[in-house]
């Protein structure tokens, strides 16, 4: 019932100063391409754009503009705490809308909820490993 | 315009955002058949609730025309009952002639112009020469009830002499027990709903409530409701009796009427006309 999905993974590590353009571009064909190996042609393009959207509003939020003294938002830059944060945001917000628009409808709500949440836990679950995995502690 | 530009830059990412999720969206149920469907199924019944309101809006509009289609083809039904029901009793050998050809045909008509106060009162209605319209033609109700004879044509229009009017009278029978006598109105009332029977005899029982139809012998189709026995009780002294009807037609509100094609009116009066005179 829960599927990961960690190419996200890809998204998230795309560097801060990259433009807004850019990462659409990089999130449209991400998801198009992943749209073409499982047959659901959108729903991955869709998803993944959501995802970049949230990941640009969040990182205008956070992190200060002028510092940009780390290239990309990994685990070991940014500190456990903002990563977790970040990462459960936008992994969230790629699999409501995944899941939602897999469905298309409102009837089996609290099912596709279910399995969206699922799915959100284990992908979660599975980035942070990886990046824990490929740490190297920045020195503050 | 410059202000314009700023503010798109300034929030540039939820314009992309915009419009790539759009364009997911738009792929997403382009090329998925089940996302497809459920597309199409809810926009179907959500324009299928506008055009249903706005067709209420149209059916208000056109219900004019609506009507006098509905009435004319009325009329040709009810012609094609009355051909149905007249089977002439008297026919046992088979003559190639006018058999099963309907005796009464039914026009329709709308009325112009009404009038139920004065002392004759007279209706026009929308049919004339142009139709078939002659005088004397009987003139009925499209519910039940009897209007009068026409009175005038002219190439497109007609004139009707209610039975509001002193001179018309329509010979008209009890269901009950067929006696015969004639409908007027105007000696004694003013009233549009009233009518009165004269000429029966007194020999006939009469009760309220009695329906009264009319006899066929003036120009009428037999059986035509007229109206319900509302008085018995009036004495003129003679050997006959005056009874007051309540009519069935409401002659303030009459909109439609029928005019009654009669094809053997013409032989009729002719083969009358030459009776030697009885007075």
């Amino acid at each position: 019932m829960a599927t990961p999905f960690v190419y996200i993974l890809f998204l998230l590590l795309l560097p801060f100063g990259i433009p807004n353009l850019l990462l659409y571009l990089i999130a449209f064909v991400t998801g198009l391409t992943l749209d073409a190996f499982y047959d659901t042609l959108g729903v991955h393009t869709a998803a993944c754009v959501t995802l970049v959207f949230v990941r640009i509003l969040f990182i205008s939020v956070t992190v200060s503009r002028d510092g940009f003294d780390e290239p990309e938002p990994t685990l070991g830059n940014m500190g456990i705490k903002w990563f977790l944060l970040y990462a459960f945001l936008c992994t969230f917000a790629h699999h409501i809308v995944l899941f939602f628009l897999e469905t298309f409808r409102l009837t089996e709500f609290s099912y596709t909820l279910l399995k969206c949440l699922l799915s959100g836990i284990f992908t979660l679950f599975l980035v942070t490993l990886i990046e824990f995995i490929f740490y190297n502690r920045k020195v503050r | 315009m410059r202000n314009l530009w700023i503010f798109i830059s300034r929030y540039n990412a939820f314009f992309f955002f915009i419009i790539f999720f759009t364009v997911g969206v738009v792929l997403t149920v382009r090329n998925n058949s089940y996302q497809r469907s459920v597309t199409i199924n809810s926009t179907n019944k959500v324009v299928g609730d506008v055009y249903n309101n706005l067709n209420v809006l149209k059916k208000y509009i056109n219900l004019g025309s609506v009507n006098d289609s509905l009435a004319v083809e009325n009329a040709k039904l009810k012609t094609e009952i009355l051909a149905l029901k007249n089977i002439d009793t008297a026919k046992d050998v088979v003559v190639k002639d006018t058999a099963g050809v309907p005796q009464y045909t039914y026009l329709s008509a709308r009325v112009i112009k009404n009038s139920i106060t004065n002392r004759n009162n007279f209706i026009t209605i929308n049919r004339g020469k142009a139709d078939g319209m002659e005088t004397n033609m009987p003139v009925i109700s499209p519910g039940r009830g009897v209007v009068g004879f026409v009175q005038d044509v002219s190439e497109h229009l007609a004139t009707v002499r209610s039975l509001l009017h002193k001179d018309t009278h329509i010979s008209v029978s009890l269901k009950r027990n067929n006696a015969v006598g004639s409908l007027v109105w105007g000696d004694r009332n003013s009233d549009y709903r009233k009518a009165y029977i004269k000429d029966i005899p007194n020999h006939f029982k009469v009760n309220l409530k009695d329906t009264v139809v009319t006899s066929g012998f003036s120009f009428f189709p037999s059986g035509i409701p007229v109206g319900t026995v509302s008085n018995t009780g009036i004495s003129t002294g003679d050997n006959f009796m005056t009874i007051e009807i309540n009519l069935f037609n409401d002659f303030s509100t009459l909109q439609y009427v029928y005019v009654i094609k009669n094809k053997l009116a013409k032989e009729q009066t002719e083969l009358e006309a030459k009776l030697p005179n009885e007075q």
